[in-house]
């Protein structure tokens, strides 16, 4: 198996940034965002934007966490998983401009079980999609808001994100081939 | 104070590369696989908290609660468990159906599965009886109760109201009181509570205790005594059980009264308890007999949040039962 790194910390420091920019533009500001990170890498990145914005905007954006891992479609195919995340939104989310964050956009499938979970806890007046690499190969008719970086990828490759709250050391972005 | 470890022979338990498949007792779950439930169970109450307490994971899937012996709240929180995880739900007591007119239980669980139930919740009379099913079903069976064996998720409900209120499992001191010869509750609880390191005393009339003396040998960790008022300073959960009139034979217990003044959990009793202590019941209860109203009432008491806490158990033990058998 070799790897090739993609992005490095300061790569992924900048695309944060720019994200941040971008969400506080195309919603004229911040008042009405809330950012809820998908688990487990989707929550520190959204972290990460929402102290982006107060550096920029000086405002605070309350940050949620949602597991979506009742709401998945291969359940069959996979199995149960042993672990279970705990939900928890900040408030009520109806009326909310909410933007999902996660770190790699694959399939779809994740984002799809994320939108049906977040329409059973309210009805946010728009949902939108934050996420750090856009790797290609939707199944589902799926597209994101703010993008860090689009990566072609072939479908036998892995997209691994390290971040530092979770896997220690020095952020990056790798490509493993033959990982399958 | 260690469990003999659990025989790797045992056909039920989970392995790192087999699902587990029934919920039969706590006998086959390792301390791990309990504290995964436990943890499951949290994430769980938390739907059942919403404004819309729906998620859709086991859409598709169907339960059939199929009782022989009368239940409220096992029933129930079975039934709403899986409406909230989205299952179809049968229900099947032994009166009113066809067990009246003779059918046998194998063919009963064949004619559940005919219908399509994936996972079947039963409750029996006899002991072992689930054990029967499952070697007949397809799909998984979970112990709701059988005669006075084993009551797997009241176990467990037991040790998540434990953990919620005491913030911790290892090293507590649980005295269950009453009715331990009859209680397939005791018998789960006493399995559960030793595996994640808890101590247990059981605390009853000699007749009462019965072959549970034989348990002692082979459970370290396992105290029998018989006085209550003498452990009530070192107890930080005291968990009393029903009198089990209707399975009890004559000359058990000379007097109730009698009965309830050694042993019953009175108000003055719980003044005795350290300041952290929690009251449990798993219910139904015998108000005045084995439990006093005020004790019950108490602010010390969880009896209702062990109700509660039935159904998030449930939902999580409904998802781990589900789905394909790959680890």
């Amino acid at each position: 198996m070799n790897e090739r790194q993609i992005m490095t910390s300061d790569e992924v420091r900048r695309a944060i940034a720019r994200i941040a920019h971008e969400i506080g533009e195309r919603n004229g500001g911040v008042t009405e965002v809330v950012l809820v990170g998908i688990y487990r890498r989707g929550i520190p990145l959204a972290k990460r934007i929402a102290a982006a914005i107060q550096s920029i905007e000086h405002k605070t954006v309350p940050v949620g966490a949602l597991d979506i891992t009742l709401y998945r479609d291969d359940l069959e195919i996979r199995g149960p998983s042993t672990h279970i995340q705990h939900t928890n939104i900040p408030g009520d989310i109806t009326g909310k401009i909410v933007v999902l964050v996660d770190d790699v956009l694959f399939t779809g499938r994740t984002i799809r079980a994320a939108l049906d979970a977040l329409t059973d806890l309210g009805r946010p007046e728009r949902i939108q999609l934050a996420v750090l690499v856009d790797r290609g190969h939707r199944e589902l008719p799926i597209r994101a808001d703010f993008v860090g970086k689009n990566v072609p990828t072939a479908s036998s490759e892995d997209v691994a994100v390290r971040l530092n709250e979770i896997d220690g050391g020095d952020d990056a972005v790798m490509i493993m081939r033959g990982a399958v | 104070m260690n469990l003999p470890p659990i025989a790797p022979h045992n056909p039920w338990m989970a392995t790192a590369t087999r699902k587990r498949r029934h919920v039969l007792d706590l006998d086959d779950f390792a301390e791990q696989e309990i504290l995964d439930v436990l943890d499951a169970a949290v994430s769980m109450k938390e739907i059942l908290g919403r404004s819309v307490p729906q998620v859709p994971i086991l859409r598709g899937k169907t339960m059939a609660n199929i009782f022989y012996e009368e239940s409220t709240r096992t029933r129930l929180s079975f039934e709403l468990a899986a409406r909230t995880l989205s299952a179809s739900v049968m229900n099947m007591t032994a009166k009113g159906s066809s067990v009246e007119k003779g059918e046998s239980l194998i063919d009963t669980i064949r004619t559940i599965q005919a219908l399509g139930a994936d996972i079947i919740v039963m409750r029996h009379g006899e002991s072992g009886a689930p054990y029967l099913a499952a070697q007949h079903f397809k799909g998984s069976i979970i112990n709701a109760g059988d005669g006075r064996h084993a009551h797997p998720s009241q176990a467990l409900l037991d040790l998540f109201t434990i953990r919620e209120h005491l913030g911790q499992l290892k090293d507590l001191h649980v005295v269950i009181a009453g009715d331990v010869l009859h209680s397939r509750v005791a018998r789960s609880d006493i399995w559960g509570m030793l595996r994640c390191g808890m101590r247990v005393t059981l605390c009853a009339p000699s007749t009462l205790i019965g072959d549970m003396q034989m348990w002692k040998a082979s459970h370290p960790g396992l105290r029998i005594s018989y006085d209550l008022d003498a452990l009530l300073p070192h107890t930080d959960v005291l968990m009393g059980l029903r009198l089990q009139k209707e399975r009890m034979q004559a000359g058990l217990l000379p007097a109730l009264r009698e009965y309830s003044t050694y042993f019953g959990i009175s108000a003055e009793r719980l003044d005795h308890l350290p300041k952290h202590a929690i009251v449990m019941h798993p219910g139904p209860m015998n108000e005045g007999v084995e439990i006093m109203p005020e004790a019950a009432d108490s602010p010390r008491s969880v009896i209702e949040t062990q109700v509660t806490n039935g159904v998030a158990i449930r939902m999580a033990l409904l998802y781990r039962l589900s789905g394909e058998t790959q680890a």
